[in-house]
């Protein structure tokens, strides 16, 4: 494993670690606010929304994300939706996600007590300004553990995206193990995913002491 | 002058309100006591607006007005809880300057150097920056109070404001609800405890059994 070998392929795994990463970041940004919308939802009293969504939890946690990536890249086309690869990608990972955060968010909604919003009620504020202020704040702290466990989750996940052929960081590093017919390549790929980890474990650390009132 | 006229609340088949009247008069506290599972409580929600009544008037001042419209910001109704309800994720300033600010509409300025009176007035001047879980039941009490004062309430409840209390800080509960009256507060207190409600009521409403709820 000779410095030279390793820095002639570290360039192309850092460029798919890019792609691992925008992937990663997209995806957090739709399905964290998609994930608190729907678990509003599942709370509703409105049956029918609750039935939809109840539907759309059920499909995305019943089947594999793979399976999903392939529906929206290929299957999708036939309906007449067609995607860019990685709009793709980020638009299943999204739906994927957003379900689960929904579930999580879901639990972490209804551990807050009901006098909390009856104490929000006499002081006049509005629904919203009690989700806003009172609620989202609380639920927040309840299930950043939960959520941090999903965001690491999402990290490895994206390496799924290889089936609808995009670039990310295993298949950087596939490509360049059965090119030169070395595990070099993938133990790189180990340690870079490692890392990435690392640094996302410090930060939901930092952010869990940051929002920690006990 | 609030006046409850007619008040009916059922849950089910369970009537738990039957023609319910009450009047509180201005600066005056009136007391409703009684046994736990009277509907007390429940008359104090639907006064609150955390319950709709079946049927029955709300008047304050002789004006009709609708508990449960959260769309206002006059704000009528004052409650302090059984448990406080505070917001555990808030200093006790930002508990108390949330509605002011967020519904009243004041300034981050205005409401805090309120809330530093308020709590002046209650004695907890040197707590603002601390959260819920770092105070004591009394001081949590207080601090509930001063986030019901806030919004300058026309009428402030109380919901068994001496049961999650030791019972040695009853005498401190009477003084706090007897020295908002001197200020001209007028003030409803719900209480299982007679013997509080002799100390404190210039008028007490016995609720027994449902029915006969009737003011004296």
């Amino acid at each position: 494993m000779s410095i030279h070998y390793v820095s002639e392929i570290l360039p192309s795994l850092f460029q798919g670690a890019g792609l691992t990463l925008q992937l990663f970041f997209w995806t957090l940004i739709g399905s964290l606010p998609l994930g608190l919308i729907v678990s509003l939802g599942l709370n509703s009293k409105i049956k029918p929304i609750k039935w939809v969504l109840d539907i759309y939890v059920w499909l995305m946690r019943g089947t594999p994300l793979l399976l999903q990536l392939i529906f929206v890249f290929y299957g999708l086309p036939l309906i007449g939706v067609v995607f860019e690869r990685y709009d793709a990608a980020i638009f299943a990972f999204i739906l994927n996600y957003g379900a689960y955060f929904a579930e999580i968010f879901r639990g972490g909604l209804q551990s807050i007590d009901q006098g909390q919003y009856e104490g929000a009620k006499v002081l006049r504020l509005s629904y919203w300004q009690t989700i806003r202020k009172i609620v989202i704040p609380q639920v927040f702290r309840i299930v950043l553990p939960s959520v941090g466990n999903e965001v690491i989750n999402l990290v490895k996940d994206s390496s799924l995206v290889y089936v609808i052929g995009l670039g990310d960081l295993l298949r950087a590093g596939n490509i360049a193990t059965s090119r030169d017919v070395s595990l070099v390549p993938l133990l790189l790929v180990g340690v870079i995913y490692l890392l990435m980890i690392a640094v996302l474990t410090y930060i939901l650390r930092k952010v869990e002491q940051r929002y920690s009132y006990k | 002058m609030l006046e409850v006229k007619n008040l009916k609340k059922s849950f089910g088949s369970r009537v738990i309100l039957d023609d319910v009247n009450v009047t509180v008069k201005d600066h005056e506290i009136l007391s409703i006591v009684g046994p736990s599972g009277a509907g007390k409580t429940t008359l104090l929600r639907c006064i609150a607006g955390l319950e709709t009544a079946d049927s029955g008037e709300f008047l304050i001042d002789g004006v009709p007005f609708d508990p449960a419209a959260s769309d206002t910001s006059e704000s009528v109704i004052g409650v302090v809880f059984q448990d406080f309800n505070l917001f555990p994720h808030l200093t006790v300033f930002d508990n108390i300057m949330l509605a002011p600010t967020m519904v009243l509409k004041k300034t981050k300025d205005e409401a805090k150097s309120e809330a530093e009176q308020l709590l002046n007035d209650l004695g907890l001047n040197d707590k603002g920056d601390l959260y819920p879980h770092q105070l004591s039941g009394g001081q949590k009490q207080r601090v509930a109070l001063a986030r019901a004062l806030a919004m300058h309430p026309k009428i402030l409840c109380y919901d068994e404001p001496t049961s999650a209390l030791d019972p040695n800080l009853r005498r401190e509960v009477e003084k706090l609800i007897l020295g908002l009256k001197e200020e001209g507060m007028t003030q409803l207190v719900v209480t299982h405890d007679m013997d509080f409600a002799k100390v404190i009521a210039d008028d007490i409403l016995e609720v027994n059994s449902l029915d006969q709820a009737n003011q004296k």
